[in-house]
């Protein structure tokens, strides 16, 4: 596919996911995957535990080498191939960012330091080879204060500000998870990578996950990508859709075309003739009444 | 009293030396988990660098002795750098994904290799190097036995001290050292936030063998003769005070080091010299045994 055929409506692709596959010996955990994000766009990818949505952000993020296919990642009018790229380099040149299903915080580390990890090239860089940081220069010095501005930026954002001194293992749960979206900000990416970021909160918390990750679409214009099991994130933010199942992609696009699409209702519920679909999985997938 | 403040002198002094060895034990455990069993032969190399350095520039002509101290100072640093990256590049490295026992192998390999190559390359027989910096104060006198303090017992405090200051700087409050830490927690999660855990694994590995380094000048101006095997006895005893402080722990490295020292210097002072070893691994002993996680270390709870 072209630039030109990707970018319907104006909409500027981000990345792009073609025929990728990912096998682990005899077991195929995605298999031909195709899809494109784009930027200022939400786009989620839901499916039955197992579908192998976690697998396709573990080859995004280059914890895997896909087994075939391609990654591309559009930035500044450039184009990067991913599936060649080193692990942190993918963090560091292509700007994706990501959180995991189970916390992954330096908890031994304050809140604010978390966030300072996370712009650690750009102060390396003004460190020079840590002399410059030993000694406490000038350069250095502004370069900090630069990091520390936007990490007090985030932990605004996220409602820490009055606790970035804290241990990040000492803070409540749903602190955590926002804090984790913080860092990965801390990065500046351009694509964000949440898996599972409402897992574990309750509905006001997961409603000002929400909020937050909206905010972050509009006003830092970049992509997000997100695998999330609660339906009311899903189709609450989400512009574009993604369906997994075994591996396989089943749908693909908005929201309302995704819901009623039969062979979603089929991966998530079974055979509609098998059973009586329960009344609030229906009230979820917005088909009641 | 006045022997037992000799002692005490004595006991800083070669705590000093073993605190700055131990520093690279518990760095290298901290970052990726793993006993370092070459890192005596680092300092051992540390050792020997000070003495051919100190030869060249003597036979260059470098008369003056703070001069030739900081040019030998910087030269074993960087050289022996160079050897810890090495080690840690053609030996550590390529096993890193494999499992947990490998590396430990291969030090083991990488120390009789060093070993054998630096007895190969220098010979068998100690290097004797006639004493340097001389002089000190007398600081009292009584009973017929005075208390002295030389000016290198006081230079190697001095360094240490300068020394440990700087690094725990650099751990606290540089990109570098924030790095370090979080690698420490979490490697993967490191790297996804671009952090060059490679780079940052060989940084440390350089900064223990630079400190390793300063403790080999310091044994050779100290003692005054170098061989290829003072690795080992230092190596196992610095680990020995990593222990004692707690792997992992920085401040537990110096601590342990200090009290290495002075149990060993109080040991040949009032016991018996022939058992001062004795000492020094019957405190392992103990350690391990009751206090597995050392002094200042945190004890390792498994969420389930």
């Amino acid at each position: 596919m072209t630039l030109a055929q990707l970018a319907v409506n104006g909409k500027q692709p981000l990345l792009e996911i073609e025929h990728l596959y990912m096998r682990f010996g005899g077991l195929v955990a995605v298999q031909d995957l195709s899809t494109v994000a784009y930027r200022d766009e939400i786009t989620a990818i839901i499916g039955p535990n197992g579908a192998g949505k976690t697998t396709v952000f573990n080859c995004i993020t280059g914890f895997y080498k896909p087994s075939a296919g391609r990654l591309t990642l559009h930035r500044d009018g450039g184009r990067m191939l991913l599936e060649q790229m080193e692990g942190f380099r993918i963090a560091k040149l292509a700007g994706i960012a990501r959180t995991f299903q189970n916390i992954r915080l330096f908890a031994g580390m304050t809140a604010l330091e978390n966030l300072l990890v996370a712009q650690h090239n750009p102060l390396q860089r003004a460190s020079r080879f840590s002399l410059a940081g030993l000694l406490g220069l000038p350069g250095y010095r502004r370069a900090e204060a630069g990091a520390i501005e936007r990490a007090r930026h985030w932990l605004d954002k996220v409602g820490l500000l009055d606790r970035a001194d804290w241990q990040a293992g000492n803070l409540p749960y749903g602190a955590q998870r926002r804090l984790e979206i913080a860092r990965a900000m801390c990065t500046g990416p351009t694509l964000l990578c949440l898996d599972e970021p409402a897992a574990g909160l309750n509905p006001r918390e997961s409603a000002e996950l929400n909020q937050l990750l909206l905010d972050i679409r509009a006003e830092e214009k970049i992509g997000i990508m997100l695998i999330e099991h609660d339906m009311s994130v899903v189709m609450g933010i989400s512009d574009h859709i993604v369906v997994l199942d075994y591996g396989r992609k089943i749908a693909d696009g908005t929201p309302e075309a995704v819901r009623s699409d039969p062979n979603v209702i089929k991966a998530y519920l079974g055979e509609a003739e098998e059973e009586e679909m329960p009344e609030i999985v229906a009230s979820d997938l917005g088909l009641a009444g | 009293m006045a022997y037992f403040l000799q002692q005490l002198i004595n006991g800083l002094t070669l705590g000093s030396i073993y605190g700055l060895i131990a520093i690279g034990y518990t760095m290298v455990y901290g970052i990726i988990g793993m006993i370092n069993f070459a890192h005596g032969e680092i300092y051992m190399i540390g050792a020997f660098v000070t003495i051919i350095s100190l030869l060249v520039l003597a036979s260059a002509g470098v008369t003056s002795i703070p001069v030739a101290l900081v040019l030998t100072l910087i030269v074993t640093m960087f050289f022996t750098s160079a050897y810890g990256w090495t080690v840690e590049r053609i030996a550590y490295r390529p096993l890193r994904a494999s499992h947990k026992l490998a590396p430990l192998i291969s030090a083991i390999g990488m120390s009789i290799f060093l070993q054998n190559y630096v007895q190969l390359l220098q010979g068998a027989r100690g290097k004797p190097l006639p004493p340097i910096v001389t002089g000190g104060f007398t600081l009292m006198d009584s009973g017929g036995f005075s208390v002295h303090l030389s000016y290198l017992q006081l230079f190697i405090f001095l360094l240490t001290v300068a020394l440990m200051a700087g690094f725990s700087t650099l751990i606290a409050s540089t990109p570098l050292g924030r790095a370090q830490r979080a690698c420490e927690q979490d490697l993967g999660m490191a790297a996804l936030l671009g952090v060059d855990v490679d780079r940052t694994i060989s940084l440390t590995f350089v900064m223990g063998a630079a400190l390793a380094a300063v403790a080999g000048l310091m044994v050779t101006l100290y003692w005054g003769v170098v061989d290829f095997f003072i690795g080992f006895l230092a190596g196992v005893k610095a680990f020995t005070a990593a222990v004692l402080g707690g792997v992992g722990s920085l401040p537990g490295a110096m601590l342990g080091g200090l009290l290495i020292g002075l149990i060993e210097a109080f040991w040949s002072g009032y016991f018996s010299v022939q058992y001062k070893d004795v000492s020094v691994f019957a405190i392992l002993v103990l350690v391990l045994i009751f206090r597995p996680t050392g002094l200042l270390g945190k004890p390792e709870v498994e969420k389930v």
